[in-house]
């Protein structure tokens, strides 16, 4: 069966996991069965490359060309790894639970296809602490799939052998970071490693690792069972495939859908969220998780595609947009996604450690009045050491992102707390919850 | 990024088998405990891998991390106290203190602000008497902010020990701790 959605088709409005009668029943590893009886693992890798799966955890690389990278066959390191990366943790991002606690089967057998593809012998799925539910049913699935012979030694009767296991990490949303992510899974202080060399080539324990997203890893069945083609025809636009969008803010109805890939902004902020609550306008909008740069009423028509989010200065991410409403004070917002950065800094690089607190500082003086002109360049001063390149990893340019964009769009709204020397807008603590 | 700063060291060697003397804190740890941290330790290529899990799996029973607990994992796993501590004091859900019998997380991150997260916060730390960070006298609940909790949609959410509890309002906070006298 080729569902138009492929990746929520096993999901109902309950708030139950698909047993793996339900999942097989429903197509469900059909794609391993497909894989292991008729392509070689190098047949995977060119299908999901030529599929043009793009990563779900926010980066976007093309999957297939990053599984490419692997030394694989003959000659190659025998030891080799395949990660997801369930950290979930991008303030404003909840699709990746949602696969989890509701298909584990789906991301099991995506897993198992992508480490025949490249060649893994055993597979981890790094989840943040605070999911026990997903771990636990995730933990669940994993005992059906080895029951049935999906999992361990000769999987479905071919020479093909996995091991897969989850690791519960212990916080920090550092970790989502696929190096530091690998340190943390070896029992590490989550501190990203410089690249090169990338972790297709010396990851985990050295060893050739691959780390993709859940979202990402939960495609590559239903590529591998109905082709490439068939994904590529899913997108609207440019990219292939469907994907995980999300609202989240003061919107009517805040959720998750599964949509084409390249789907406007406006359908699915107006039609699938049901438009902002009545008494609220839309200001302004992050349209992939807290890392990325604010866009405004003007971008609403744009298609979510990873390239023409780009070009209007700001990236898809996750997927899962944050609502920015008129009554929200936007320094507050901003100031919240900063104080979130500077927590979050595992404190290894100077601009990240240092300059986020002082951000979040500045910012903190705005929002209450305190603060003054200059201070408006020294933020931009902060957002020019956050730069790409100026540290080890994509947390401060990420944290700079929203911050940037800010500092642009809402300059009216900063002098005005400047002028006035509070802010104008309703204190957080008193706003929208009832008493 | 374009520089190359150092060549990461990804290589660990293997933990050599040393003949087992007895260590100061032989004894520390139950034999429940060791079972589920044996359990995990074919799981990882290094014992210095499962220190995570260890730490977790011993909190679980303990609470939090002491110090007598941190010298006794990482007398069991072969590792310096030293780099188990670089571990413990790292992570946010390893508690180095002792905290109460539950912990509520409630997000702070940006989704749950929007709406209505610090009147969530004020209104628990009304109910508890406590800021965050701290517990309440009784023993029975530390408050902690979390980092965002995944479930943006159904904001302001929080999480009781692993219970969550999603679209909360000062109502739902008076029923969620209806009862009790925290």
């Amino acid at each position: 069966m080729k569902a138009s959605t492929p990746l929520t088709k096993n999901i109902g409005p309950e708030n139950i996991a698909a047993t793996i009668e339900q999942y097989q029943a429903n197509g469900g590893y059909a794609g391993l069965k497909k894989a292991l009886s008729t392509m070689q693992p190098n047949d995977v890798v060119e299908t999901v490359q030529a599929a043009n799966l793009r990563g779900r955890g926010g980066a976007g690389f093309n999957t297939g060309l990053k599984w490419s990278f692997v030394p694989r066959g003959e000659g190659s390191p025998a030891t080799k790894y395949l990660v997801c990366n369930a950290d979930e943790m991008e303030p404003g991002t909840f699709k990746d639970r949602l696969l989890m606690e509701r298909d584990p089967h789906q991301l099991i057998e995506g897993m198992i296809i992508s480490a025949y593809g490249i060649e893994a012998v055993r597979a981890y799925i790094f989840i943040r602490g605070e999911y026990h539910l997903a771990a636990d049913r995730l933990e669940h699935a994993i005992e059906e799939a080895y029951e049935h012979g999906y999992l361990g030694h000769n999987i479905c009767g071919t020479k093909f052998s996995l091991d897969l296991y989850v690791h519960r990490s212990a916080g920090n949303y550092i970790c989502g970071e696929e190096t530091a992510l690998l340190n943390a899974l070896e029992g590490k202080r989550a501190n990203p490693r410089a690249k090169p060399p990338f972790p297709q080539v010396s990851g985990l324990w050295g060893k050739p690792t691959v780390v993709n997203n859940v979202e990402t890893l939960c495609n590559i069945s239903h590529i591998i069972a109905n082709g490439p083609e068939w994904y590529r025809g899913l997108g609207k636009g440019a990219d292939a495939g469907t994907k995980l969008f999300g609202v989240s803010g003061r919107v009517k109805n805040p959720g998750t859908w599964e949509l084409p890939m390249g789907t406007s902004i406006r359908e699915i902020i107006e039609l699938h969220a049901g438009g902002m609550q009545d008494g609220y306008k839309l200001k302004a909008f992050l349209p992939g998780g807290g890392s990325t740069d604010f866009l405004g009423p003007e971008h609403l028509d744009l298609p979510m595609d990873y390239d023409a989010i780009g070009k209007a200065g700001s990236r898809m991410g996750t997927g899962t947009m944050i609502i920015l409403d008129d009554k929200t004070c936007p320094i507050g917002m901003v100031r919240n996604l900063m104080r979130f950065f500077a927590k979050e800094s595992c404190g290894f690089c100077t601009p990240c450690r240092d300059g986020l607190p002082w951000v979040e500082k500045i910012l903190t003086d705005i929002e209450q009045g305190k603060g003054s002109v200059r201070e408006l360049d020294q933020l931009a001063q902060q957002v020019w050491n956050m730069r790409p390149g100026n540290t080890f990893c994509a947390l401060a340019p990420g944290a700079a992102e929203p911050l940037q964009s800010a500092l642009k769009m809402f300059r009216k709204e900063f002098l005005d707390h400047i002028e006035r020397g509070c802010c104008p807008y309703e204190a957080a603590e008193t706003r929208f919850v009832g008493a | 990024m374009a520089r190359t700063i150092e060549k990461a060291v990804t290589v660990e060697p293997e933990i050599i088998a040393r003949e087992k003397v007895p260590g100061p804190y032989a004894n520390y740890l139950t034999a429940q405990e060791k079972a589920e941290i044996d359990h995990e330790i074919p799981r990882y290529e290094t014992k210095r891998a499962v220190g995570i899990d260890a730490l977790k799996i011993v909190q679980k029973y303990r609470g939090w991390i002491s110090d007598d607990t941190l010298k006794a994992v990482a007398e069991y796993l072969s590792l310096s106290v030293a780099e188990l501590e670089g571990v413990a004091t790292f992570y946010t859900l390893i508690f180095r203190e002792p905290v109460g019998r539950q912990v509520i997380y409630y997000c702070d991150s940006v989704s749950c602000w929007i709406m209505g997260g610090e009147q969530v916060r004020a209104k628990l730390e009304e109910h508890l008497g406590i800021k965050p960070g701290e517990t309440t006298a009784d023993g029975e609940y530390t408050l902690i902010p979390i980092q965002c909790l995944g479930d943006c949609d159904k904001a302001p959410v929080m999480m009781v020990g692993e219970q969550m509890h999603r679209h909360l309002s000062c109502e739902k906070i008076r029923e969620i701790f209806a009862g009790e006298n925290a």
